[in-house]
């Protein structure tokens, strides 16, 4: 496709000029993250007098150390890790309940399997935010509130994983099954070694999508770490700016910011082949 | 679709759905049932006991003119902010398609905002336009222009559709230059031997052949300017000022959580999951097309 693509006028000014324009727009969608970063490396006094500089200044390693390990209310370095368990957690008990329900929709047939699908369909696209009020005094109920659990369950539920999942499973060949059954594999043996090892690109793909999913939830956190400690880092930025008319600590919290982004970026970019797919396959 | 091989038993498959099965239960259908019920009553103020009144709730939102005005709100913001993601978006895939060499590179630094919270996102623009040490109000303030977006209602909602249209440009890009790189080639060469021009052969031929993505675009931005937004109104403008920027969903939340007033919330709630329901009806209806296409 791409050599293919040459064939219709690529030479002369116009492809100096598509550059100039790429370069511009990148500029432009790129300028608050650089912003961002500057301001994350200068001092509080260069950014009260505006305009603040446009190029870094030296106190990088002084503003970032001075998040992570004291940060305003709570170090940055425990939301940090908070973030991380809510993440991960999110994502690895997405994955596994609905490896495991995909697998029992697609290869058998039991009483109330069709009620179960469609318990399931309809979790589809409704969003936390809309039932935050009875899902919150759930949570409360069960005392998961400042919790891991009550962080990471009411997230989990939700059908796209599974309905991912069945599609892929309903292509796998029926002889690698016929087979299975022949030999006498028992169905879980058969899950193991065929169906979760031919399935890794979809569950590498989804893992990214849901990495970025559970790191960037903001008002179900907001909702239910009341204790600093507990805090993930998307929702603590908000909390570190101070109640009134104070100026807010900026180094900080843009040190912050950058140290909030800096994951997903990761994940996004070094996987960006993988990220594509799952993206493109889970709107599907 | 069906599978024909299948394994025999009935206890390990219930087993197997159990988990999704029981958290779908408690953590989805539960609430959302409550919600409902919640919806017909009225707490009294001290949280004792709570009268029913039926559609009582109903009534009054629909007579209620700040909850119209959130209707509108949430109209304007969403129309916004698909517009101010697409299109951008599909002139930097319009021209990434273009280049042979380095649109890999250009589409990696594009990706970049996706992976920014929204909150975040809110952040870095309230930074760069605080009325006190914002760098771009600063320059609007020595051309004359007297930016606050903490007094002036059409500021606000300049800003967080800004901000929440940011992230979305590299979603969109992503999908858009997909579905660019997938017109076919000999279509826009027999154009271009006929001496169609590349804008006329944009219009005429590319863009026609592109609409499933946009359209599909178009729903999932409008989903997502409703829900996933939360976190940037939040951060910049808390809803105000006097409401200007208060979405359903962020009514939701100030009339629940900070309000305390659980039988209006839990109404709109309700309200909310009717038009969830009616995109998803929509996506699907048309998911559904585009698999025929």
């Amino acid at each position: 496709m791409a050599q293919a693509s040459g064939m219709v006028e690529k030479q002369g000014m116009g492809i100096w000029l598509t550059h100039v324009f790429m370069i511009l727009g990148v500029l432009v969608i790129f300028f608050p993250i650089w912003l961002a970063f500057v301001a994350s490396t200068v001092t509080q006094a260069d950014i009260i007098r505006p305009p603040m500089p446009v190029w870094p200044g030296d106190q990088f390693f002084i503003n970032y150390r001075n998040a992570i390990f004291s940060g305003v209310n709570v170090p940055v370095g425990t939301m940090l890790i908070n973030s991380l368990i809510m993440a991960v957690g999110i994502a690895v008990g997405k994955i596994i309940i609905s490896l495991l329900s995909a697998f029992a929709i697609v290869y058998f047939r039991f009483p109330g399997r069709q009620t179960f699908f469609w318990m399931i369909f309809i979790t589809l696209m409704l969003p936390v935010e809309v039932r935050i009020v009875p899902t919150f005094e759930v949570v409360a109920g069960f005392g998961m509130l400042n919790s891991y659990s009550g962080l990471i369950f009411p997230l989990i539920a939700s059908a796209t994983a599974t309905f991912l999942f069945r599609q892929f499973f309903l292509t796998i060949p029926d002889e690698l099954a016929e087979a299975a059954r022949v030999d006498g594999a028992r169905p879980m043996r058969f899950f193991i070694d065929i169906v979760v090892p031919m399935s890794r690109t979809n569950i590498a793909a989804l893992f990214v999508i849901l990495f970025i999913y559970g790191w960037n939830q903001y008002l179900w956190p907001l909702l239910i770490t009341t204790d600093p400690e507990m805090n993930t880092i998307v929702m603590g930025i908000k909390q570190m700016f101070p109640s009134g008319d104070d100026f807010a600590h900026w180094p900080t919290i843009m040190a912050t910011s950058i140290l909030a982004m800096i994951p997903p970026v990761i994940v996004v970019v070094s996987m960006q082949k993988l990220f594509v797919r799952g993206l493109v396959d889970s709107e599907k | 679709m069906e599978k024909r091989v299948l394994f025999k038993g009935w206890i390990l498959p219930l087993v197997l759905i159990a988990p999704q099965v029981l958290i779908s239960a408690v953590f989805f259908f539960y609430p959302a049932a409550q919600a409902i019920w919640q919806s017909l009553f009225i707490p009294d103020p001290f949280g004792l006991s709570s009268k029913f009144v039926g559609l009582g709730n109903f009534e009054f939102l629909l007579g209620d003119p700040f909850y119209r005005a959130s209707f509108v709100t949430t109209a304007v913001f969403s129309i916004l902010v698909t517009l101010c993601s697409m299109i951008p978006a599909l002139f930097l895939a319009v021209i990434a398609d273009r280049l042979i060499k380095g649109s890999g590179v250009y589409r990696t630094m594009l990706i970049w905002p996706y992976a920014v919270a929204p909150a975040v996102a809110g952040v870095l623009w309230l930074f760069m336009f605080n009325t006190r040490v914002g760098v771009v109000s600063w320059y609007l303030g020595r051309l004359g222009y007297d930016w606050n977006h903490v007094l002036n209602g059409g500021e606000a909602m300049g800003l967080v559709v800004i901000a929440s249209a940011w992230g979305r440009i590299s979603y969109n890009f992503l999908f858009f230059f997909a579905a660019l790189q997938s017109v076919p080639r000999s279509v826009i060469e027999a154009a271009a031997i006929d001496g169609a021009q590349f804008w006329r052969r944009f219009f005429t031929i590319v863009l026609p052949l592109i609409t499933p993505t946009a359209f599909f675009l178009l729903v999932v931005n409008v989903v997502y300017a409703f829900f996933e937004t939360f976190g940037v109104i939040h951060t910049i403008t808390a809803g105000g000022p006097q409401q200007s920027t208060t979405i359903l969903v962020y009514k939701v939340f100030s009339d629940g959580f900070v309000g305390q007033d659980l039988g209006s919330s839990s109404a709109q709630s309700v309200i909310l999951l009717v038009v969830v329901g009616l995109l998803t009806v929509i996506q699907f209806k048309y998911i559904e097309k585009r698999v025929h296409y």
